[in-house]
Order: structure tokens, then C-alpha cells, then sequence
């Protein structure tokens, strides 16, 4: 499409292209709905001008089902394209479960990126094409928007709180990425770039970009450093809950419901230990909110979710972790 | 006769007239001449003397606002940060948004002509509460020198939305002055609004019952129960805010255990409903001068009158169509997508009733018709553009771009504006009882109109192509297009600059109006112009419906 209409934005997904053809069938029927509008104004103003002769007999100032008709119609016909806008919608927050998950820290004002691999990058990400893709975003200040034109998706990036966004690139490229939020003085430099890749060239990027260690393997470092072991592995003098293989499972907690031990509840958890207190421990955990940055709390996640099912109560530090296998 | 339909003495026609422009008896006995002194204007509890002061203020604070606007557009001549820092064109957009809504657009069409017409129109001889009245007046200015002493104080980086936590916790500039000066001023809305609900109800003349109201009175009273219903949470968020960010209460911010989307739920909650307060009265304004044009009744007189409750009720349930990326519940984002393809429905019933009133009608293109069709041309896209908006899927990609930027301001400036500026030629002869040129009220009125769309329509293309809004830095593929829409700001520019000078030529040196120069039917042209100063000598008795145009006296001719 970008090819033959000028003024039309580069799309690179199936889904960009499902987007820009709900906009062009709906920009048809706004037209239709609109041209009588335009057309009748400009041909009353001529025919009926005042003091030019025109026949004016009978004319109607009111009709009910005229006007109930005039209401009605274009709506229903809105609706359809209502249904086929809102099932794009829904697809858009149901991310597929074997995705490709990133980390993603928005701050003042720059863009963070973290590969499950240990690689990271700023105010650049390296996708491979063909990949259902999952961006798993915070900030750590005021409220940011990943916007991928090309793609056609943007998501508010908001503090405290994980939020999503997925995509399934099919042409390699480099392509626009901003913040869309605004945000703060370099709100409109707070920019950069997605650069899809074949999926041969995004494993050699995957390994020229490589470090010392996985995310996971950089959470087991914090887990030492900020003194996490020292309760939560076993035979420690403090009674703290084990935190192997509870990624993703129910916790019962104190005050007698559940939570699902997700991200959002590992992060909440580290930094406001005592709202929700796993069931038979004591609310004696301090809290990290003034040591722990939004990077370490997503390393630390990723250590846990790491911690295999109750097969090792000692939490093992692990090794490079190819990135292909780490998509839950 | 009934007094509805009575004309002037004279029944001459704008323009044709050339007498010398000495005083008239009129003039002499109007509200103008009812008192010199300085205090006679500042102490005034005359609604057509405080429709004046409003006109004087909102018309200042439209050229403050217009000044960062142009500021604005110059330096977005170049993807560069050459003109403005990136603070600096912050701090530009801040008080352009803030100055248009709070002290031009929410004030403008009720404040200036809701004010001077209501009593009028129904036959009543001020406002319910003229004191009240004008207490609105001196909170707007006490809300507006905060809103000055903001300006030379350095300004405020928050955008109008003053959007959480960077508003409370992160924005440098002087953002609880700010908050201060909109929280104030809400006040000044909410006055208005209970002075013209308790006047339409209390005070219409005898048979001026609900169905022989004038479609602008319709308009104004769903405006005014906004007002009143809407404005005290904007003030109770603003006060949150400052709250948060002088004593580090948490409420919004997530590092002190708040919730930023709150804010927005908040805000909006107010801001949405504000949009059609800013829009109604222009709706009331193009009803009125409709008619006019055609000299017909309008079509489909409930519908169009209904039409505005629907809005101001509907337009209470689609706040949160402001927040489809905001991390909300994708069902929440369905169910106000689909609330805002309702809210669409009633602006639908107007326009085209608009459209089939000028079936069969004798269409003046004197200077406020022009206005008035070139509003309705600019509603209807800024409308559909807004039911573009309202489709989720489109939304996620357009949101926060430019597509946005050009829709609202379709909507704002090319509708409210366009029947601010209708409004004002259609009854400065009344306010002022003086005739203006005519021609140079067409030019105008076409160069508001071309102005307007070089400016705005390249905006729409620029957000589908992923421009950001509030964004000085940018793209070099942008360029072509902010000139030209740069290029039409000049015109646009020009072209409201234009009425204050002819406009206050008339005022000197402009023939003498007639009562009803258009020669057009309503209570408000049954009496001289200027008017006296107690509007009716014996308050009329309504017999007839509005818009009752004799059609056989004019299939004659």
C-alpha cells in the first residue's frame, strides 16, 4: 500500500495491514455518509439563494421517520465496522503464549531493553522477523508510550504497573520507534529504533551482542547481593517461603485469598512486602523500593521464574541459557 | 403581529444604508449610554454590560493563546529545536491549551452571547442572579492573573492534561499556580451555568413555553447542567493534585501507593463533558443563524432540540475513550468505543437537519451564513474524524498523534470558533447598533475557512503517519507538511485579526443598525439596537413558535 498512495505510512506486519484496511473501508463509509452533507450545502446555497427564483412550494419542516432514518441507518451500518475494530482490539491484548518476551523500562527519557539472553540495548531493539513477540514494559518515572508506527501499536508505559504489547513483524528493516506520552522535556527525542531482522541475522546480532550472563544468572547475582538468600533459601535462621517453582503458580495468602505469582506480584512484593503476606509468614520482610531499580526487579523476576519446580530447594545459579528456550 | 415576528421600524437590510453615523435616539436610551464612569461598566449588573466585558476579556486571552500557538508554528517550520528549547516549546503548548480551553473556548459563546441573548430571547429583563453574574465575571479574572502571573513566572510543562505523576512529582514549571488558576476559574463556569438553568426555568416571558424556546436557549441550558454537573470534579482532581505534589499524599503517584490511571479516569470524567460544553454553544449559535440564512423554521425542531440533551447526557459515559492505551481493561475499551458511536448519533440528527433546513430556503451568504456553513463543513470532519477515533483498533495506532491534534481542533476551532466569529456578526448590530462592512466580513469568514484547513488537514496526515503530538523535534519526512500547515496558520492568523479592526471601525464610524437588520424573527430583534437597558419596556407576550417566517409574503416576490 505504502508503495502506490503517496502519504501512506510503511507497514511492516500482517497486522498493520489489517489495521490500514479497516481504516480505508471506514474512511469509505464516512465519505458516503458525509458527501450528501457537503454536496446538498454548496447546491441549496446556489439553487435557493435569496432573491433567485426556485420552486418552494411545499417545503417539509419536519419528518419523524425521515429523521429517525437519518439516525438509525448510519449507525447500524457504524456497528459493523464497530465489531471488526473491536475483535482487532481484543487480539491486540491476547498475546500468544509461546511469544518471545523482552523487558522493557521506560525513564526520563530513554528506552531500555532487555533480552532473556543477558543482551541489552538502548533506544534500540532487535526483533527477529516471523516471531510472535511479547514486550513486557514499566517505567521507572512518568507515564511513557512505546510507539511502533510501522507496526501500527503503541501501549502506555506506566510506572508501577507491567503492561504489554505484542507484535509479529514480517519485513526486515529499521523503523521508527517513539515515545508517544508525553513525558517531560525530551519528551520528542525520547526515540529510537526497531530493527527487524531475519531470524539468522537477529541469532549472530544475539551473539556479537552477548554477556557474561543471562538475565536470570544477573538476578541470581542480586539475589545474593541484596541479601534475598539469606531468608528465602532453605535452612536460613529466618523463616521465609521458598521461592522455588511459585512463578506462575497460586499463592495462598494471610488474609485468606490467592494471588497468582506473577511478575506484577514478585515486583509488588519486593517492594511492598507486607500488602500481601504469603499465608503462615510473618509480615517481617523490609522493603527494597529505595535499593531495587526497575531493571533489578526484572532480573530478579526472571531468577525466579528461573527456579525449577521443586527440584532443588538450594537455588541453583544457571548457566547461559540459549534464548530460544526461554519463552514459557 | 405577535411580538415575535414584529420587524423594525425601518426594515432596511445591512449595508444599504448611508446615513451619517451620528448618535441615535437609540443609542442614547441603550445600556451602552446608561452610565460613563468607569464604575458604571465595572460595578455593572446588566447582562449585556458583562456580555461586553466578557467579549473584551475572552478576546485577550484568544491572543495570548493565539501567541504561543504562533510561536508554536514557527518553530515547528524546521525538524530542529532552532526557535524554542524543548522546555521552552513545553512550556508554549502548556499555556496554549490551557489559555483556549479555560479562557477562551469554555467562555467564549456562553459567556459573551449565552449572556447578552438569554434574557432576550425569552423575554425577560436580566439573568435570574445579576449579581451572581457578575461575581463570575471577577472570578474568571482572578482565575486569568493567575494564569498571566504563570506566564511571566516562567510557565508550566505539564500539557493542559496535567497528566500524573509527572505533573505531581516531576514537572519542573509552576504547576500548582496553574492548577490554582484552572481550579479558580472553574468556579466562574459553574456560576454561569446555575445562573442560566435557574433563568431559562424561572424567567421565560408568558407563553414562551419549552416548545417556542429558541434552539440557542436549548443549547445553552444542556451546556449550563454540564457545567454545573462536570466542573466540581475538575476542581476536586486539580485540588488532588496540588495535595500530592506540595505534601506528598499519594493518590496518583505509584511510588507513594497511588494510582496514575485514576488521574486520567478523573480528569477525563470532567474533560470529556468539557468538550461539549466548548461545542454546544456552537451548535446553539449555528441553529440560530441556520434559520436565519434559509428564513425558514428549522427542520425537525424536537430533534434538533432534543439532540442537545442527548449530547450533554450521552457525553457524561464515553470519558474513557481518551484511555484506550492507557492499560485499561480491553472490555472497558469496548464498551466506551462503542459509547462514543452513540454520543455520534444526536451530532448526526444536527447536521443533517442543518442540512434539510436549507431545502426550499432563501440562502443569504451575508458575512454569518458564511460562518455558519463553513462551521458545519468543519464539524462533520471533525466529527467522522472522531468516530475514527472511537474505533479501538484505529485508535491504538492514531492515538497521541496528530491525527488527534487536527481532529479536536477541527471540532474546537474549526466549529466553536467559526460560530464564535458567526456569532459575532450576527449580533454585533444588536450589541452595538451599528452596521459593519459587510465585504470584509465575507473575506474574513472565507479566509477563516481556507486558513483553517491548510493549517489543520495536513495534521491528520501527519499523525497516520506516526507524528507524535507535542513533539518540536522530529522527522525530516515531516517537514513538507508542518510548513505547510505553518502556511495556513499565517492565513488563519490574518484572518482573525481582521474583525478587530473592521469590527471596531463599525463601531465609530458604521451606519446605524435597524432593530432587526437581517430581518429575521426572535424577541431579541424586537427591540432597538442597541437595546435599552431594561431589554422590554412591557415584557412581551410569545403567541407564536420560533422561526415562524411568513413563507407565502416571500414565494411572491
Amino acid at each position: 500500500m505504502s508503495g502506490f498512495l503517496p502519504f501512506w505510512p510503511e507497514q511492516a506486519s500482517a497486522y498493520a495491514a489489517s489495521v490500514d484496511r479497516l481504516v480505508l473501508a471506514f474512511s469509505a463509509l464516512i465519505i458516503v455518509l458525509s458527501a450528501p452533507v457537503f454536496l446538498l450545502i454548496i447546491a441549496f446555497a446556489i439553487k435557493y439563494r435569496r432573491g433567485k427564483p426556485a420552486d418552494r412550494s411545499h417545503p417539509m419542516n419536519r419528518n419523524v421517520w425521515v429523521e429517525t432514518s437519518w439516525a438509525v441507518i448510519p449507525f447500524l451500518l457504524i456497528l459493523i465496522f464497530y465489531v471488526w475494530s473491536t475483535q482487532l482490539y481484543f487480539g491486540l491484548h491476547r498475546p500468544p503464549a509461546d511469544a518471545l518476551e523482552i523487558e522493557v523500562v521506560a525513564k526520563q527519557w530513554m528506552w531500555k531493553f532487555q533480552h532473556a539472553g543477558g543482551q541489552g540495548e538502548i533506544n534500540e531493539l532487535h526483533v527477529p522477523t516471523g516471531t510472535n513477540i511479547k514486550l513486557n514494559m514499566i517505567s521507572q518515572d512518568v507515564i511513557h508510550s512505546l510507539y511502533l508506527p510501522v507496526l501500527r501499536i503503541k501501549q502506555d508505559v506506566l510506572p508501577g504497573r507491567y503492561t504489554t504489547l505484542w507484535f509479529n513483524a514480517d519485513k526486515p528493516g529499521t523503523y521508527r520507534m517513539t515515545c508517544a506520552e508525553f513525558c517531560g522535556t525530551d519528551h520528542s527525542v525520547m526515540g529510537g529504533s526497531i530493527v527487524v531482522q531475519e531470524p539468522d541475522g537477529f541469532s549472530l546480532w544475539l551473539e556479537t551482542s552477548a554477556t557474561d550472563s543471562t538475565l536470570a544468572a544477573q538476578g541470581a547475582a542480586l539475589f545474593r547481593r541484596f541479601g534475598c538468600s539469606g531468608c528465602h533459601e532453605p535452612h536460613s535462621s529466618v523463616r521465609a517461603p521458598s521461592l522455588a517453582g511459585i512463578y506462575g503458580q497460586p499463592v495462598a495468602l494471610n488474609n485468606g485469598t490467592a494471588v497468582i505469582a506473577d511478575a506484577q506480584y514478585i515486583r509488588d512484593s519486593i517492594l511492598l512486602p507486607n500488602a500481601q503476606v504469603a499465608a503462615g509468614y510473618a509480615p517481617i520482610m523490609p522493603t527494597f523500593a529505595n535499593v531495587a531499580t526497575e531493571s533489578d526487579l526484572i532480573a530478579l523476576t526472571a531468577y525466579i521464574q528461573s527456579l525449577a519446580t521443586d527440584n532443588s530447594r538450594s537455588a541453583p545459579i544457571p548457566t547461559n541459557i540459549a534464548p530460544e528456550g526461554t519463552a514459557p | 403581529m405577535s411580538a415575535l415576528s414584529k420587524t423594525s421600524e425601518d426594515g432596511s437590510i445591512i449595508g444599504l444604508e448611508h446615513e451619517p453615523a451620528g448618535e441615535t435616539r437609540h443609542e442614547r436610551e441603550s445600556y451602552l449610554r446608561a452610565g460613563h464612569t468607569l464604575r458604571s461598566w465595572l460595578l455593572t449588573t446588566d447582562h449585556k454590560r458583562i456580555a461586553l466585558l466578557y467579549l473584551v476579556s475572552v478576546t485577550f486571552f484568544f491572543f495570548i493563546g493565539g501567541l504561543a500557538a504562533a510561536i508554536m508554528r514557527v518553530d515547528l517550520l524546521t525538524p530542529e529545536a532552532d526557535l524554542l528549547t524543548n522546555e521552552g516549546y513545553n512550556r508554549a503548548f502548556t499555556l496554549h491549551g490551557v489559555i483556549m480551553v479555560w479562557f477562551f473556548l469554555i467562555p467564549s459563546i456562553p459567556n459573551v452571547f449565552g449572556n447578552f441573548l438569554i434574557p432576550l430571547m425569552i423575554g425577560a429583563r436580566d439573568l435570574a442572579f445579576p449579581r451572581l453574574n457578575l461575581l463570575s465575571w471577577y472570578i474568571y479574572w482572578l482565575g486569568g492573573l493567575f494564569t498571566l502571573w504563570v506566564l511571566v513566572s516562567g510557565g508550566v510543562d505539564t500539557g493542559w492534561t496535567f497528566y500524573t505523576p509527572l505533573s505531581s512529582m516531576f514537572a519542573q514549571g509552576n504547576v500548582v499556580m496553574a492548577a490554582t488558576a484552572v481550579f479558580i476559574v472553574g468556579f466562574s463556569s459553574i456560576l454561569t451555568g446555575l445562573n442560566f438553568i435557574v433563568t431559562i426555568h424561572t424567567m421565560r416571558a408568558p407563553g414562551m413555553h419549552w416548545g417556542r424556546l429558541p434552539l440557542f436557549v436549548w443549547s445553552h441550558y444542556a451546556t449550563s447542567v454540564i457545567l454545573v454537573l462536570a466542573t466540581p470534579v475538575l476542581t476536586v482532581t486539580l485540588a488532588l493534585i496540588a495535595a500530592e505534589r506540595l505534601f506528598g499524599l499519594g493518590i496518583f503517584d505509584p511510588a507513594l501507593g497511588g494510582d496514575p490511571l485514576l488521574y486520567q479516569h478523573l480528569f477525563w470524567f470532567y474533560s470529556h463533558p468539557a468538550v461539549y460544553i466548548m461545542v454546544l454553544p456552537g451548535l446553539a449559535v449555528v441553529s440560530e443563524l441556520v434559520a436565519a440564512a434559509a428564513r425558514k423554521p428549522v427542520f425537525g425542531y424536537w430533534f434538533v432540540a432534543y439532540s442537545s440533551i442527548a449530547i450533554a447526557a450521552i457525553g457524561f459515559l464515553v470519558w474513557a475513550h481518551h484511555m484506550f492505551v492507557s492499560g485499561m481493561s480491553m472490555y472497558a475499551g469496548a464498551v466506551f468505543s462503542f459509547l462514543s458511536l452513540v454520543v455520534a448519533v444526536p451530532s448526526g440528527i444536527k447536521v443533517y437537519n442543518w442540512t434539510a433546513t436549507l431545502w426550499k430556503g432563501h440562502i443569504s451568504l451575508d458575512p454569518p451564513f458564511l460562518f455558519a456553513m463553513g462551521f458545519i463543513g468543519l464539524f462533520v470532519v471533525g466529527g467522522l474524524t472522531g468516530l475514527i477515533l472511537a474505533m479501538l483498533a484505529v485508535d491504538v495506532h492514531v492515538h497521541d498523534t496528530y491525527f488527534v491534534v487536527a481532529h479536536f481542533h477541527y471540532i474546537m476551532v474549526g466549529g466553536t470558533v467559526s460560530a464564535y466569529f458567526g456569532a459575532l456578526h450576527f449580533w454585533w448590530p444588536k450589541m452595538t447598533g451599528r452596521l459593519y462592512p459587510v465585504f470584509w466580513g465575507r473575506v474574513t469568514a472565507v479566509m477563516i475557512f481556507v486558513g483553517f484547513n491548510l493549517t489543520f488537514f495536513p495534521q491528520f496526515i501527519l499523525g497516520f503517519l506516526g507524528m507524535p503530538r507535542r513533539y518540536h523535534v522530529y522527522d525530516q519526512q515531516f517537514q513538507v507538511l508542518h510548513v505547510l500547515s505553518s502556511t495556513g496558520a499565517t492565513i488563519l492568523g490574518f484572518a482573525y485579526l481582521f474583525p478587530l479592526i473592521y469590527l471596531l471601525y463599525a463601531l465609530r464610524h458604521g451606519t446605524p443598525a435597524s432593530a432587526n437588520p437581517w430581518d429575521v424573527t426572535g424577541l431579541e430583534w424586537t427591540v432597538p439596537s442597541p437595546p435599552p437597558k431594561h431589554n422590554f419596556e412591557r415584557i412581551p407576550l410569545v403567541t407564536r413558535k420560533p422561526y415562524d417566517y411568513e413563507v407565502e409574503k416571500e414565494e411572491q416576490s
